[in-house]
Order: C-alpha cells, then structure tokens, then sequence
C-alpha cells in the first residue's frame, strides 16, 4: 500500500516523527527509507536554474541555424580586451604619446620619461632578453653582455635600438650579419698557422706583442675586420681582440677552434614583435646597464 | 502528473529509457546539431598551412615528452597576455594540431608563439641543459633528442594518414615528405619547393650539426613555426566580433 502523503517530501529536511520513515512502499519485505533534499539545497538548485536561464539571455549561448544567439548584453571577449587595451593605454597617454613621437635618445634626456622607460625596459628586458643575455645582462657564452662597455655592432642608442629592431644575422633583411671565414675548416690556413694565431691573439689579450709570424698572419687574415691592433671594428661586428672579454671562451683551445669553425650568434629582430615604444624603453635600459655610450 | 511518472518510471524499464532519451536528445539536438549548419566554427585565417613533416616530427616528440604538461599554447584575450605573449591565439591557429595544444596550467611560459622569439642555438642549449641559459628555471633537460638520430621514412605514412583525416596535404607533399624533413634541417639543400609547400617554415641546420637528422631538429623546427604562420598586421580582429 503506497503511503501518498509521505511519497514526495522535498522540502522537508526531517521527516516528522509520527509517520513512517520509509517512502512507504516494500518488495519482498524490504522498505525504502525517505531521505528528502534538505530544504537549503533544493532552494539553491532553484535559484541555479533561474540564474542559468537569465545567463543564457544576456550572454552568448544558444548556437542557431547559421549564426548564434550573441546575448543582450553583447558581450564579446575580444571586444572586452579591445576595451581594456585603450582604457589601458589612456591611462598611460601622458608617457606613452610622447615616446611615440621621440626618438630614444629624446626621451632619455628627458628625467620623467627616462624613469617610466627605465622601469617598463627592465619588465622587456626580462621577458624577452634575460634568457639570453641573462637577468641584468649579465651575458653568457656567445651571448654577450650587455653591462660591459665592449660592443659588437655600437653602444649609443641609436645603435641600440637598431640591434633590436633588425636583430643580429635573422631573417631581417637589414640586420646585421658579418660572417666570420672557417679559417680551418674551409682550408684557408693550416693546422700550425692557427696555432700560431691563437697565441698571437692570446697575447694581444693580454696587452703583449705577440711572435712576429703571428703577427704576419694576423695582419694578412685578421686585421681587415679585427683592425690592425685587435681594436676591432663595429661595421663588421667584429669584437675586440685586444682586451680580456671574450665572447666564446679565453682558453687557447677556445681561440683555436673559434679561428677554425666559428661560431656565429643570432639575435631575432624584434622589429615585428615589440612595439617601437618597446624598443626604445629596452634600449634606454640596455643603454643605463653599465656600458652605454 | 509528476508522481505518476515517478512512479512509473521507477517500475517500468521502457518509461525510463523512453525519458533518458527524449532528455538527452534535447541536450545533443542543441549542442550537436548547429554545428552542421553554423557557417563556420572556426574563423578563417591566411597563412595556417598543416604542418611540414619535420616540424610534425618535432610535435610528436613535443607529445611523446609531454611538454604540454608545463606548457600551454594559447594565449588568452587578456590583456595582461597579450601584453606578454603577443596577439591572442585564434582557434584556426591549432586547426592541424591533433590534439590541440591549449591548456590552462602553466609552469613554464605559453608557447603559442615562441616561433622566432629565440635563435636555434639557445633552443638548443636550453633544451639540453634549461639552468645553462636560464638559471632559475625548473624545467628538466632533454639531452638525448641532440644524440637521438630521427628516421624520416614513416613520415610519408604519417602524412598520409592525417590527410585522410581531412588535412590539406596533397599527393606531392606525402610523397617527398621523407626528402622535405631531411632537406628542412639541412643548410645546403634546396628548400624553394619545401617553401613553396610549406610557407615560412624554417629551414637550416637546427641542432648545430648539419651532418645529422636529429629529434633535436625536429623539435626546434617544430619550436621556431609555432605562433609564425598568422600575420597579424594583415588580420582584422573586428570581423568576427559581435
């Protein structure tokens, strides 16, 4: 016999004492217990209910035939992110318009501008040149550092700025790129030529004058791109030889193999990656690092 | 009503089945069907072009490691991401990746467009020894794919099976994708055809020895395109905004 006014009790979080606990109903003996909802939790599913249905109004949600249902309130995230940009970049018109329009070294000059720079180049500088040239630029092995006053392709800012925009041998047309000869590997020079070499430069390191037939060869091969003193040149990008930093290692070995097969760096050109006003607060904090000239 | 239906469905197998189907029809007709009709579920973009055969090389083994487990690959309309990372990811980005890439948890930064950020040579050094360029970083290093030699030959196969699963490879490029991966990776080979197949792909030696076909290429390959194949000068993100 089924118990009617005990079959659906939702709502009731105790079921009252003087009627069966049971739903009320029993198969070969075995009864069902009446366990409703508590009250709370069927009110909350209600209003989950409502609230879904009122979602599906005001936002996208329904697909139909070819299009879909967009909501009243319209909203779209890329239209959001449209918003948060120029609410964003209104609020930073009164450094960002200037730098726009200044070329770098103009906004260096200028102390407000230069602390805003300062700050926003050393947030780029992290995300985008610590991993080669470490946090602070401090450098690393064929990545050079950029707080010493040793540079490959200039120091002043102007120079700076086109570095990064063009990159070093990328797909940049207008970056820089020198190649080094493979002295050893093409066979231009033989085995104790380089040797020779190497010590010749090592000594040059070291502020010393090398052996006379180092220095033949040095003047015959090197001198055209290195200068005749080691001083280097920067329209090749060709590092000093005559000081200690050394881009791929200071050991006799280093040099030779350098000299035989060497190494050459590539930087990307951030031209197409990073705004110009990006450029110029990376280059001003490259510039401040130590070495700036 | 309600209790009636209770109380039938509870006792009778074909009443349940019968309301089982009917409720989860509506949900399928609603969620399943527009997508036969809607004009397109993904916006179409120039410049997406499926995978050449060394950088689907290079996928699987970004699979096999299971990169995607740090890394995601989309970027979010944030704008603190977009800040970051550069344009937001479009869906038509990863219309060739199976499965795609994208993912909410990160460890390490999002990839979707790391594609140019780095040189091969720091790929590579970071690849195999992350602490030797990044100090602080956590992620493990990955010195067998430099020793590790990559078969081209099943990439053929591979090809083939993803145009039967509807990707726009043609005939030519299963046929010479065995020659493309190895000419990829090569910087002597002839890449004028593979460029035309496969526009802006890089090409070159990768893994610093041009002698060898390495999983090391591959994943630089791989590495170097993601995030390079939309011009976003030439995308106009007001098209498909309601």
């Amino acid at each position: 016999m089924v118990d009617k006014t005990h079959y659906d009790t939702h709502g009731e979080s105790k079921p009252s004492t003087d009627s069966p606990k049971t739903m009320g109903h029993e198969w070969d003996g075995i009864a069902e217990y009446n366990n409703p909802l508590p009250r709370w939790w069927v009110i909350v599913f209600l209003v989950t209910v409502v609230w879904a249905v009122g979602y599906a109004v005001l936002m996208p949600s329904f697909p139909a035939a070819k299009e879909y249902f967009a909501g009243m309130l319209g909203y779209s995230s890329r239209a959001s992110l449209r918003g948060d940009i120029s609410s964003t970049a209104d609020a930073r018109a009164a450094w960002l318009e200037p730098m726009k329009t200044m070329d770098a070294p103009a906004i260096a000059a200028n102390s407000e501008l230069l602390q805003v720079a300062m700050r926003g180049g050393e947030v780029i500088f992290k995300e985008n040149c610590a991993a080669c040239h470490g946090i602070g630029g401090v450098g690393a092995r064929g990545y050079p550092a950029l707080v010493d006053d040793e540079w490959l392709w200039g120091g002043t800012l102007p120079e700076i700025v086109a570095t990064v925009v063009h990159g070093v041998r990328s797909e940049d047309p207008q970056a820089h790129a020198s190649l080094m000869p493979a002295f050893g590997r093409d066979g231009i020079l033989q085995r104790p030529e380089i040797a020779a070499l190497a010590d010749y430069v090592l000594a040059l390191s070291e502020g010393k004058k090398g052996a006379e037939a180092g220095h033949a060869l040095f003047e015959a091969n090197c001198a055209v791109c290195h200068g005749a003193n080691g001083e280097g040149t920067r329209e090749n990008g060709a590092p000093a030889l005559n000081n200690q930093i050394w881009l791929y290692g200071n050991s006799r070995n280093d040099i030779v193999a350098q000299i035989s097969n060497p190494n050459h760096g590539v930087m990307p050109a951030w031209g197409g990656r990073l705004s110009d006003v990006e450029i110029k607060q990376v280059a001003i904090y490259v510039h401040s690092l130590g070495g700036g000239q | 009503m309600s209790k009636l239906l209770h109380a039938k469905a509870e006792k009778n197998l074909l009443v349940l089945f019968l309301a089982v189907f009917v409720t989860v029809s509506i949900g399928g007709i609603v969620e399943v069907l527009p997508l036969f009709t809607i004009e397109s579920t993904i916006e179409k973009v120039k410049g997406v072009r499926p995978y050449s055969p060394l950088e689907l090389a290079g996928r699987n083994i970004y699979l096999r490691e299971g990169c995607y487990l740090c890394h995601s690959q989309m970027i979010r309309p944030f704008r603190d991401e977009t800040e970051r990372y550069g344009h937001y990811s479009l869906a038509a980005e990863s219309m060739y990746d199976r499965p795609f890439q994208w993912g909410s948890k990160r460890t390490g930064p999002d990839l979707a467009r790391v594609g140019g950020k780095y040189s091969n040579d720091w790929h590579v050094r970071h690849l195999i020894d992350p602490r030797a360029v990044v100090p602080g970083s956590v992620m493990p290093g990955y010195p067998h794919l430099a020793t590790t030699t990559l078969d081209p030959s099943d990439l053929g196969e591979h090809l083939k099976t993803l145009k039967f699963l509807g990707d726009p490879y043609t005939d030519e490029m299963v046929a010479s994708a065995a020659a493309d991966a190895a000419d990829q990776a090569n910087p002597e080979a002839d890449v004028d055809g593979l460029l035309a197949r496969y526009p802006k792909a890089a090409v070159g030696d990768f893994d610093g020895h041009p002698e060898r076909l390495t999983e090391m290429d591959a994943v630089v390959a791989y590495l170097q395109v993601l995030g390079r194949m939309v011009d976003f000068t030439e995308f106009d993100p007001g098209q498909a905004d309601r």
